[in-house]
């Protein structure tokens, strides 16, 4: 039964590395975003005096370059396939494979997110150093920061798959998916770092999935927090995952029942 | 007069087409709400993104919040007006993959003129809004000698950065003639250039200067015409009489997106089917 789902882990990697030209198009948007981020959170630390919530030129440098790199696997956009595929009924298929539907789904979107580090992260981490940036002080941030990095994913992955699954109710979930794309990225850190905002509104940040996908990876790797802290990031990723893997599984099933494919 | 009755009539068959568009989107009421509100959100989040930074810090790259509301209302409106009028080029794409684009080939108007007609998504009012409201409280809350000169200066730079935008929209659809797949690319500096018009071209490095100042500019829709408002000092690079240069960068960017789009058409094979 795991070799099932190896192969569908491969599947999807394999996929993802037949679209050259898009990586590139890919490259490209990332390293531009990255260089207007370094243009603006740099002059932001400097106006605050060399240091802003725990960030200096090094981290904030790390902080934007990782995050750019991990654009390409993590998704914040909240797009899937199975949002289409549930709206023009090719779902029912899925039902008759002897797999479960929620893990297979998810299985083949980290493998793409994972091929997806090589073409679009090495390159920003590789532009990182270049302009240099911070790095753990301690060697054990890397295999913690790793482990934390797949969680990452997996949540976002997961998390996505809600946004496809609410079209067992809604059909229509582009409106569903745009609002979800927009909160996500804000709250997962993609533009300022969420220690950066008002008290109130990073309480509330931390009270989402969000961070859990971007901001806690980018944090472990870059060393803003120490072996412990980054333990602590851990815990709350696991939970994170339980929780939308588990909501996933529920509503799954509660679509099935309710699936009703028209025409034939 | 004759002749303007003329074009009127000539542009009836635009008109009637646009305005079903119109009444289309505004006959599925929840689905109409719901974009209504996520594009709301979408504002937000990217004006909540400038302010959480000016939370941090009082004054960046020379500009306090009040100041930096000017930049980004003048910005983000003229983007978001451009995005209602002709954004829906960025559906050239799938229209390429599908083999659909064929069908505008075959009518007698422009293909242009067409594709920018085939849609008008009023979703956007809801991010036009926003920037508005950001606009008039940062022209409320800022230090402005008003008289002809400062109103005339905002018309300009509105029209201007309109037409600017709207030029990005047209230069990334006729690359996609080219790219298909690499739809990102153009990403880059469309969206990656509204972002960009929405900071303070001070703290920029000098290739973003050249990239985003000049080549791309996105400088000249909000930022310079800030500083000449304000009678801010000049950063290098970008001396303050360029505030009224908006028109100059709107041509500069139309002359591109025109001499693409034509590449772009001539190199157009069909899909075949």
């Amino acid at each position: 039964m795991t070799r099932v789902y190896w192969r569908l882990l491969m599947a999807g990697f394999r996929r993802q590395s037949a679209y050259r030209l898009a990586a590139l198009g890919g490259l490209v948007a990332n390293a531009t975003f990255g260089l207007l981020k370094v243009a603006v959170l740099f002059a932001t630390v400097r106006a605050a005096g060399g240091e802003v919530a725990g960030y200096d030129v090094g981290r904030i440098s790390a902080y934007i370059w990782l995050s750019q790199g991990l654009l390409g696997s993590v998704n914040l956009s909240g797009r899937t396939d199975i949002a289409e595929r549930i709206k023009d009924g090719h779902i029912a298929v899925d039902f008759l494979r002897p797999l479960d539907v929620q893990a297979a789904e998810v299985t083949a979107e980290v493998g793409r997110a994972l091929f997806a580090l090589i073409p679009r992260g090495i390159p920003m981490v590789v532009i990182g150093a270049v302009v240099g940036m911070a790095l753990p002080a301690s060697a054990v941030s890397y295999p913690l920061g790793a482990a934390s990095l797949l969680l990452g994913i997996v949540i976002s992955v997961a998390a996505a798959y809600l946004v496809g699954v609410a079209g067992f109710w809604l059909v229509e979930t582009r409106g569903l998916q745009i609002c979800y794309m927009v909160l996500s990225g804000f709250f997962a850190g993609l533009f300022v770092p969420i220690r950066l905002f008002p008290r109130w509104l990073g309480l509330v940040a931390q009270a989402t999935p969000f961070p859990s996908m971007l901001m806690y990876p980018v944090d472990i790797l870059s060393g803003r927090v120490g072996p412990g802290g980054a333990l602590a990031l851990l815990a709350a990723q696991l939970a994170w995952l339980v929780a939308v893997g588990g909501l996933g599984q529920a509503l799954t099933r509660a679509g099935r029942r309710r699936l009703e494919v028209q025409g034939g | 007069m004759a002749e303007g009755f003329a074009l009127w009539a000539r542009l009836r068959p635009y008109r009637a087409v646009l305005a079903s568009r119109a009444r289309s989107q505004a006959s599925y009421r929840a689905n109409f709400a719901l974009d209504l509100v996520s594009s709301l959100l979408a504002a937000l989040v990217e004006l909540a993104e400038v302010w959480v930074l000016f939370h941090a810090v009082t004054r960046l790259g020379g500009l306090e919040f009040h100041q930096i509301l000017l930049v980004f209302g003048l910005a983000d409106l003229a983007f978001s007006l451009a995005d209602l009028a002709v954004g829906h080029c960025d559906n050239l794409p799938t229209y390429v993959r599908a083999g659909t684009l064929d069908v505008f080939y075959l009518r007698p108007q422009p293909l242009l003129l067409q594709l920018v007609t085939s849609d008008v998504t009023l979703r956007r009012l809801a991010r036009a809004a926003v920037g508005l409201v950001a606009l008039v409280a940062g022209l409320a809350t800022s230090d402005i000698s008003w008289g002809v000169g400062s109103v005339a200066l905002l018309v300009v730079a509105l029209t201007s950065g309109c037409a600017t935008f709207g030029a990005m929209f047209v230069w990334a659809g006729a690359c996609q003639f080219f790219l298909i797949d690499g739809a990102e690319m153009t990403n880059a500096f469309v969206y990656g250039g509204r972002y960009a018009a929405t900071q303070p071209a001070s703290v920029w490095s000098r290739p973003l200067k050249v990239v985003f100042g000049f080549f791309f500019p996105m400088a000249f829709t909000g930022f310079l015409p800030t500083l000449r408002l304000l009678d801010l000092p000049a950063p290098p690079w970008l001396p303050t009489w360029l505030g009224w240069c908006g028109p100059l960068a709107a041509l500069w960017a139309w002359a591109m997106a025109l001499l693409c789009w034509r590449w772009g058409v001539r190199h157009y094979r069909g899909g075949g089917g």
